[in-house]
């Protein structure tokens, strides 16, 4: 039994126009799977399913609702809580304990070194720490699932490699069951068992690409030809489906 | 590289202080040409010296006794009507940010009294409720409570969609929503709404004293007192504490929204 799975989604909008066709994934702990696609094709709005935001117009959702992260595009910290305060929201909407909480806090902080931030605002941090805050803000309930929408879109190339490696690591560490939407496709390679593409108008996820690399990869791997070769499978797929 | 030469702190402090001082200066030595070279001597009483306004309206005792005793019962007055605009006017943004139709329900008649001329009101509220007291308060609370009612309402509904998924996905209550995510994002608004209400407060409560024209007497009976005597200097006196009443209202509101949100909002930085 995998823990999300997905079953002939379709999403209709009001208006008549089909945003999702038919979409149907299963995702398992220790699966990393990416869901690639051009912007505005429902990747998204497929998560926002999944996660219970959203209701499909038919198809069915099966997972355990108390035990998803979400982690999205923008790093939704707020604004008057410090660095800390914010990693330890969700935990505190769940009802954890406080001292719990504050242990698990320092604990997640400090894997993704922001224990010396742990007193700023979010006004003081750069782009990749707000990120890192979220990411970890998410992370520290140890989710059975964990669903990423485009995260980090927004940052430089140098920043957001560094974070592939960082998910990366913790998500070994954890072995939730992860889906992460992107519109790179390299980022999706580098840290997918398994990569989606989809079409847009309607979203349709295709047949996946398995990525066979061995965890934990190296940033070597990025210069690899056999790298160069799934992401050039990945392109040829993608672009296929949106001529 | 070149490297700007640190200022001194006396040039720094000269540059913010010195152009209002000139501009002021220049004010004052206009008023003077006016008392003593536009004006005749007989003519005089319609703009008295600024040093005669210092000596009868500030350094005598019995002028400048008055003066205070008013703007303390003003001051009293716009207070209590502040905080009582303040309890109503959060309660209201509060009601109106939980359901659309609450908010379709109650807008409208926040923008009714918001529109209504104080002129038109102050002798109503006299002839209902007596020239006391309370109604003073009455009259600050239908001036001042709009600016708080519409930026709570705005403030709370100002939080990111994307909170509001977050706190929807860990099954936050209603209230648990209110008191971490939608409340502090409000903070910035209410302040913004606080200030410019304490500002038409102090108007209000003098104002309303001023139309009374009864019950103890507030900055506003003074007003009118000298200006039917021609008491300039008084006259003056009490406009210029009135002005330095508002200011201070102004001066303080602001320095406590610094102090409570000044460290995270990007809106209440710098002012």
């Amino acid at each position: 039994m995998s823990d999300l799975s997905l079953r002939d989604i379709s999403l209709t909008f009001p208006d008549g126009t089909e945003a999702i066709s038919s979409a149907s994934l299963a995702v398992s702990r220790g699966e990393f799977v990416s869901i690639v696609g051009p912007s505005g094709c429902g990747k998204s709005t497929l998560l926002r399913i999944a996660s219970g935001l959203l209701t499909p117009s038919s198809g069915s959702v099966t997972v355990d609702h108390s035990s998803v992260g979400y982690v999205f595009q923008d790093p939704t910290l707020l604004p008057w809580r410090t660095t800390r305060r914010n990693v330890e929201l969700l935990a505190e909407l769940r009802g954890v304990d406080p001292t719990i909480r504050h242990e698990r806090a320092d604990r997640i902080l400090s894997t993704v070194g922001l224990l010396e931030f742990a007193d700023h605002r979010p006004r003081t941090l750069s782009g990749g720490m707000k990120m890192r805050a979220s990411l970890a803000r998410t992370l520290m309930l140890e989710p059975a699932v964990c669903l990423f929408d485009e995260p980090f879109g927004a940052l430089d190339e140098m920043t957001r490699e560094r974070l592939n490696g960082e998910l990366i690591e913790i998500f070994l560490a954890q072995r939730f069951a992860g889906v992460f939407v992107t519109h790179s496709i390299s980022e999706a390679v580098f840290m997918s068992s398994r990569v989606h593409v989809m079409s847009s108008r309607p979203g349709v996820l295709l047949e996946p690409i398995e990525v066979a690399f061995s965890y934990p990869r190296s940033p070597e791997l990025r210069f690899s030809p056999e790298f160069a070769e799934v992401c050039g499978r990945v392109a040829r797929t993608l672009r296929e489906a949106t001529s | 590289m070149t490297t700007k030469p640190q200022q001194s702190r006396w040039l720094r402090f000269a540059r913010v202080v010195l152009p209002p001082m000139v501009v002021g200066a220049v004010i004052i030595g206009i008023w003077y040409l006016f008392s003593y070279v536009v004006l005749d001597s007989d003519r005089r009483f319609l703009l008295r010296a600024p040093h005669e306004v210092v000596r009868k309206g500030f350094l005598d005792g019995d002028n400048f006794g008055e003066i205070m005793s008013g703007l303390a019962s003003s001051c009293r007055v716009a207070l209590v009507g502040l905080l009582i605009a303040t309890a109503i006017g959060l309660a209201l943004g509060v009601l109106m940010s939980l359901s659309k139709v609450l908010e379709r329900a109650i807008f409208p008649y926040a923008v009714v009294v918001q529109a209504m001329p104080v002129l038109a009101i102050v002798p109503l509220v006299g002839f209902w409720f007596g020239y006391g007291f309370y109604s003073r308060v009455f009259v600050c609370v239908l001036v001042a409570i709009f600016p708080i009612v519409v930026n709570t309402l705005f403030g709370l509904l100002s939080a990111d969609s994307g909170l509001h998924d977050l706190f929807t996905l860990h099954e936050a209550s209603r209230t648990t929503r209110l008191r971490k995510l939608m409340f502090p994002a409000a903070l910035p608004a209410i302040f913004t709404g606080l200030r410019i209400s304490a500002g038409l407060s102090v108007i209000g409560a003098i104002v309303g004293d001023f139309f009374f024209g009864q019950g103890e007497a507030g900055i506003g009976q003074l007003l009118k007192k000298y200006a039917s005597r021609l008491q300039g200097e008084q006259l003056f006196a009490a406009v210029i504490v009135s002005s330095a009443l508002g200011v201070t209202v102004f001066l303080v509101f602001g320095w406590l929204a610094r102090a409570v949100v000044g460290e995270w909002s990007e809106e209440s930085r710098g002012r």
